[in-house]
């Protein structure tokens, strides 16, 4: 059994946590303004300026490493600092240092790397474009992390470790792994930023492909789930729906992911076996990321009502929604009947961020909501906003995936159709004309979720700033007193 | 016999056959663990209360106050 005991907030190292929940939304803000000017560059290409720092190429690994590091990482760093705390019922080990080390090392890490992509330097590998001094400053971190959590879990005050705990440390240890072995690589020299990786053709293709996909499956899904076991309990109130299927949850996340990374691969020179292998594996992570969705969806069993006066569970229940829609998606995907119209064409790109705007984003903004007036022993500014929020964001995400949906399929269809003599019916030229309309709709759709951030971070400095008056209040009264 | 079983097991060849048959049983272990007790099944899923433990002023500062936001603007 739990022992019950909880500590006073005094007792814990909030400090830590509030730094690296507001530098998440400023990254947010910042990676999202990245995205909505690259979005706008492909609908009106005359917007990169004949600039090469703001071309399509140079901002898009910004956008991606902003939102994917600097909004995701730090919101992980933050939620995963909080919760460990919370459910060991102790304070985060490393004093005040260490933990500050991750978050300065962690943030100059995503600073310089994006800085770099702008004038050029990158390791063309897609999410893990860091060059290789960069890729050394984080294994620093993340090894520091990894020490910070485990001797945290070890000086516990409860004789479990609780779920969420298991996929932090499932999510920091799989991105150790997936981090060192995709980027090794061999300098040119000590004062180059150019580097040759120490694999080549397929196999490299593969290794890149194995540490993309794991990324999405331990950085963007195992990490967020850890997010969601905690705060969708605490802010419905009741326990989640079944601790045992969260336990089988983990386990079989935890198998699966690994195999899937070659379905991005269909098609190409790869062995045929190998992306057999990762559709069928594909096919089965619907069971588990299902059986996650339907656990955290249930845990509101008996609570329904909360859906129609609670603007953060609403933002909980909708990612979980998402996260059941993208992993039906992405398995279909895999198929590669499916794949060879999908792939290459915006359907990918659509799906993409029906998990991270529906799915990571939502929980994010939903455990932020939830543990940011916690930290400064407030509460929020205006619920109506978060009402303004969730709109905003639900309407973006809903509009971004449809006008690729109808972008990419089109594309894909109109790309192997040929004529009654068999020559391709399209010119490239003509897929790009069809694909305005949805590329436009998609501008519209990320302004819709990024001004939902601007209204986020509008109602949290608001949140902020009343808690500081009110600490000051509670001051100059105890003076007096 | 066991000397062909050790041979066939170390041929790199056969590495995912093997990996897989690990894992399978593994996981099929798992899941024998987690729901063939009664009793074990019950101290899980006393787990599930632990988020709930850890309530604290803060906590039911911002509950009182959501909960108060929310009917007046019902």
């Amino acid at each position: 059994m739990a022992h019950s005991a909880a500590l006073s907030s005094e007792q814990y190292n909030y400090d830590i946590v509030k730094k690296f929940a507001i530098t998440s939304i400023f990254w947010g803000i910042l990676g999202m303004i990245a995205g909505v000017y690259i979005a706008s560059e492909l609908a009106w290409p005359f917007l990169n300026l004949d600039i090469a720092q703001i071309t399509f190429g140079r901002l898009r690994p910004l956008h991606t490493s902003g939102v994917i590091f600097g909004f995701g990482g730090n919101a992980l760093f933050a939620t995963s600092y909080y919760i460990v705390q919370r459910t060991c019922q102790t304070r985060l080990a490393g004093g005040t240092f260490w933990p500050t080390f991750t978050f300065w090392g962690w943030n100059l890490s995503v600073l310089i790397a994006g800085l770099l992509y702008l004038f050029g330097y990158t390791q063309g590998r897609e999410y893990a474009e860091p060059v290789w001094f960069v890729d050394i400053a984080i294994t620093v971190v993340w090894v520091v992390y990894f020490l910070i959590y485990t001797v945290t879990l070890v000086k516990r005050n409860q004789p479990h470790i609780y779920v969420a705990n298991w996929f932090f440390m499932s999510f920091i240890l799989a991105t150790a792994l997936l981090h060192i072995f995709n980027n090794l690589a061999v300098p040119v020299s000590l004062t180059s930023a150019t580097s040759y990786s120490l694999f080549s053709g397929a196999q490299d293709a593969m290794t890149q492909w194995w540490y993309g996909h794991n990324a999405v499956g331990f950085f963007l899904t195992a990490a967020f789930l850890g997010m969601m076991y905690y705060f969708v309990p605490k802010q419905a109130g009741r326990p989640v729906y079944s601790y045992r299927l969260s336990i089988i949850h983990f386990w079989a996340l935890s198998f699966m992911y690994m195999w899937v990374g070659t379905h991005h691969l269909h098609w190409t020179a790869i062995p045929d076996w190998t992306s057999t292998l990762a559709a069928t594996f594909s096919i089965l992570l619907l069971m588990p990321s299902w059986g996650g969705m339907i656990n955290g969806i249930m845990t509101l069993s008996g609570a329904w009502d909360k859906l129609r006066t609670d603007p953060i569970m609403m933002f909980m229940i909708t990612a979980l929604s998402f996260y059941g829609m993208s992993t039906f998606e992405g398995p279909m995907m895999s198929l590669k009947s499916v794949n060879a119209l999908s792939h290459y064409t915006d359907w990918t790109v659509g799906h993409v961020h029906s998990g991270a705007l529906g799915w990571v984003a939502m929980i994010s903004i939903a455990s932020f909501y939830h543990m940011i007036p916690r930290l400064w022993n407030t509460t929020l500014y205006s619920l109506q906003l978060v009402y303004t929020h969730f709109f905003l964001a639900t309407i973006g995400t809903v509009l971004y995936i449809t006008a690729l949906w109808v972008s990419g399929i089109g594309q894909g269809l109109m790309l192997r159709a040929f004529d009654e003599y068999g020559n391709l019916a399209y010119t490239f030229v003509e897929t790009v004309a069809f694909m305005h309309g949805p590329l436009v709709a998609r501008v519209v759709a990320g302004l819709f979720f990024l001004s939902g951030m601007l209204v986020m971070a509008y109602n949290i400095y608001m949140t902020i700033a009343r808690a500081k008056q009110e600490e000051g209040v509670s001051a100059v009264a105890a003076a007096k007193a | 016999m066991l000397t062909d079983f050790w041979t066939w097991i170390m041929d790199l060849g056969n590495s995912k056959t093997v990996a897989l048959l690990i894992f399978f049983t593994t996981f099929i272990g798992i899941v024998l663990y987690v729901y063939s007790s009664r009793k074990r099944s019950e101290r899980l899923e006393s787990y599930r209360y632990m988020p709930l433990m850890d309530e604290d002023d803060a906590d039911r500062k911002v509950k009182a106050a959501e909960a108060s936001q929310a009917k007046g603007e019902k």
